[in-house]
């Protein structure tokens, strides 16, 4: 099967090693992964910003990036969902507005075909156990877009519970957000800031090394939280725990 | 008639703060977070529990978004048909276009009693149009009897949440509001009032019974009006409802014009969600329905005011409508993490969290401070939508207000088509918006920005100054990586991917 990586913009700038995970985990599957090196980004940040019509040329050009794959898998549960469930918005949207369906038409193909990662594990590969080992403990924060858009469920964790050595513990308060929101983050900075350091305590209070998430950008919030905080505490994406083996562990 | 919008809202808007500035003390007041918390935390936990007994909830949940949506769609018709059978039935109906209407019409009403008190039953829509500040103003004191309506009112405070108005007050709070104020307005508080919940409670009942058994004049709002029948229904749970409903000898009711629903039938399935969504009761403890009046009982007059005051205009408009399915459960407020930490009146209006949000922007308009701000006043969660009885997707309509706010484009106005411009004060995010589009429809550019960003990457400080500290006053910010992933990919194809290997740069 020919795997397209979406990565998002955000990884591919930021988080590089969740990438390289994604493909380390991917290859060890058997999955042929290929990173179209045109992507860009999905246009989230726009979109729910109030910027559907600067996002538009962006799902545009992820459509022609990504039309041809069989599967498009990312490392992301808002990215996910902001192709499975605002693109097809955005084609209404353009209808009504009488601009006819030029653009549904266009984002159509790539909305079924666009997977989370742990819903192409679960559900395209079938598989739960991945051959992974990592020795920590862990506390997993199902991020909302991935919670409730996408509705990742309990694959997430049980990808987690086959892993060997790792022992996982239930976070307090898990489905509350953790304040990030793009740029809710900063334009309402007072709220975000104590929602994420809600977040950090609760995940403190678990007493696991580790707070696993499937998205980079709460980690980013959570992590710089715990970071300032001064919490001895590490935010890792699922990603890069799945990837880990005997082997080759985890950095 | 169609022009560019410059602004004016339909009735002016508060002079308030935009939302982030107005949350920021609340934020930081440990107590204030410590009682929303508490409370939303408690109503939260009940609500899973009374909604997850009920094994047909997301098919109920369908059927009110269905006759929402379809009374919604044939409101005219509706309308009409409340009208005639409301005045079949005894009853007489008037039209308001906007608050200042209705506050006139309620006032004359009033008046021809020859009455200078009222009544009231706990009321969002006659707080919306500021009646009792109207009455005053015309001589005419109004006296809420709702337990938590009289704590605010007492305490000359606002309403911070639909269902629980002062659910920012603790209870040694409430003693001293009752101690030092109802003596002012009626009956005195008992000698030695403590704070028990009991004693609260009675100091109460003694205090509004005196009001209850004088007033000839009553004035509520409804849950529901029923077509087929013209019925009102009011759902409460302290009885004082029932008391302002049937012991005056007049009673004036407020109501939004979306809140009919076409038959009895229709009600069966609000009956069981809206209890379960509010005070995670199975079954609400008083339902009143009256029609009209009757001989010997009840009021011998009544009054409905139907009141759009912004309606008709969000009626108009294809995604921001379905707001006006909303039932008032509150379910929105007590499982949002902003609302938890902001509180209600950080928002501006009668009509606090995600679904203020989504309403006072519309009814309003976006022109002042805090309704521009409001759409923006979310992290998008959606926990919001997932607990709504009536499916409202709440950051659907905020994402599109957010569009209305920054893009401008058509909505309606008092009825007329107009189309707005773009908000002032968002000018240098639209230019950034605009470049990171250009540079994400290049990848040649994103990349080059990587590559200086990886470059410089020993320079990155983890706070930023100016209005990065937004990010950076609470949060590190993450290391630049040696090279960006394409970076990497472009140099091993993923080849090294199996072998671990974290980019030869680092
Ligand atoms: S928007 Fe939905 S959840 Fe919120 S108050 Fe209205 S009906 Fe209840």
């Amino acid at each position: 099967m020919r795997v397209a990586l979406f990565l998002t913009c955000v990884n591919d700038t930021l988080y590089p090693d969740t990438g390289r995970s994604v493909v380390k985990l991917l290859t060890r599957l058997g999955v042929e992964v290929d990173f179209p090196m045109a992507q860009t980004c999905c246009g989230q940040a726009h979109y729910n910003t109030g910027y559907r019509h600067e996002a538009e040329p962006l799902a545009r050009h992820f459509s022609d990036v990504f039309g041809e794959y069989e599967a498009i898998v990312t490392p992301s549960g808002s990215c996910g969902a902001m192709v499975r469930e605002l693109y097809p918005r955005m084609g209404e949207r353009a209808r009504a507005e009488g601009r006819g369906d030029t653009l549904a038409a266009t984002l159509a193909p790539v909305v079924p075909k666009t997977y989370e990662l742990t819903e192409f594990l679960v559900d395209v590969l079938g598989v739960t156990d991945v051959g992974a080992y990592y020795p920590h403990t862990v506390t997993y924060h199902p991020t909302c877009h991935g919670l409730r858009s996408l509705g990742l469920g309990d694959r997430p964790r049980r990808l987690l519970q086959a892993v060997k050595g790792l022992e996982l513990v239930e976070l307090p308060g898990a489905d509350e957000c953790c304040g990030f929101g793009g740029t809710f983050a900063l334009k309402n900075a007072d709220v975000s800031a104590a929602m994420g350091a809600d977040k950090v305590r609760n995940a403190e209070s678990t007493g696991a090394e580790v707070l696993c998430a499937a998205d980079n950008s709460c980690l980013m919030h959570i992590g710089g939280t715990m970071h300032r905080l001064k919490t001895g505490m590490r935010p890792v994406h699922i990603a890069e725990i799945l990837a880990s083996t005997e082997e080759g562990p985890a950095a | 008639m169609s022009g560019t919008f410059v602004g004016m809202p339909v009735f002016p808007p508060p002079a308030h703060p935009a939302f982030p500035q107005a949350a920021h003390e609340a934020v930081n007041n440990p107590t204030l977070r410590g009682n929303l918390r508490h409370a939303t935390h408690t109503i939260r936990a009940k609500r899973a529990k009374a909604v997850a007994e009920v094994s047909d909830w997301a098919e109920l949940r369908e059927a009110g978004k269905r006759i929402k949506d379809h009374t919604l769609l044939h409101l005219d018709r509706y309308l009409e048909q409340v009208e005639e059978s409301v005045t079949a039935a005894g009853g007489i109906v008037h039209w308001a276009a906007d608050a200042d209407e209705a506050n006139r019409i309620v006032a004359g009403l009033v008046k021809e009693t020859g009455e200078s008190e009222v009544v009231k039953v706990k009321s969002m829509a006659t707080q919306e149009i500021g009646l009792n500040e109207a009455l005053e103003a015309e001589g005419i004191r109004a006296y809420e009897t709702d337990l938590a309506e009289l704590i605010v009112q007492l305490g000359k405070d606002r309403p911070s949440h639909i269902l629980v108005p002062a659910i920012h007050r603790n209870r040694g709070e409430i003693r001293d509001i009752f101690t030092r104020e109802m003596s002012e307005w009626g009956r005195p508080a008992p000698e030695g009032l403590t704070d028990t919940p009991a004693e609260l409670a009675e100091a109460a009942r003694l205090h509004l019974r005196e009001k209850f058994l004088r007033a000839k004049v009553g004035i509520s709002g409804a849950n529901f009006v029923v077509a087929e029948t013209g019925t009102l229904v009011v759902v409460e749970s302290e009885g004082n409802g029932r008391m302002c409903l049937t012991l005056p000898e007049t009673l004036i009711s407020v109501v939004g014009i979306e809140k009919i629903v076409p038959t009895w039938r229709d009600l069966e399935v609000f009956l069981q969600t809206l209890p379960r969504s509010s005070t995670a009761e199975r079954m609400n403890p008083y339902t009143s329905t009256w029609t009209g009046t009757t001989d010997e009982d009840g009021p011998k007059t009544f009054h409905l005011v139907l009141l759009d005051n912004g309606r008709s205009d969000t009626l108009a408009d294809e995604v921001g409508r379905q707001a006006l399915r909303c039932i008032r459960c509150s379910a929105c407020l007590n499982v949002c993490p902003v609302y938890e930490r902001a509180g209600g009146h950080a928002y501006g209006s009668v009509y606090p969290g995600p679904i203020g949000a989504i309403l006072s922007p519309q009814l309003r308009g976006t022109a002042s401070e805090i309704d521009a701000s409001l759409p923006y006043a979310s992290s998008l969660c959606g926990a919001c939508y997932e607990v709504c009885p009536v499916a409202i997707d709440i950051p659907e309509v905020l994402v599109h207000l957010r569009e209305r706010v920054v893009q401008g484009g058509p909505v309606t106005r008092e009825g007329n088509k107009v189309v707005l411009k773009p908000a002032k004060g968002h000018a240098a995010e639209r230019a950034a918006m605009r470049a990171a589009r250009w540079a994400f429809a290049r990848p040649g550019a994103l990349r080059t920005g990587q590559r200086l960003a990886s470059r410089t990457r020993r320079f990155h400080p983890r706070t930023l100054p100016g209005p990065g500290g937004a990010w950076s006053d609470t949060r590190d910010l993450p290391p630049v990586p040696a090279e960006p992933f394409r970076d990497w990919w472009q140099r091993t194809q993923g080849q090294n991917g199996g072998n671990g290997d974290r980019g030869a740069a680092k």
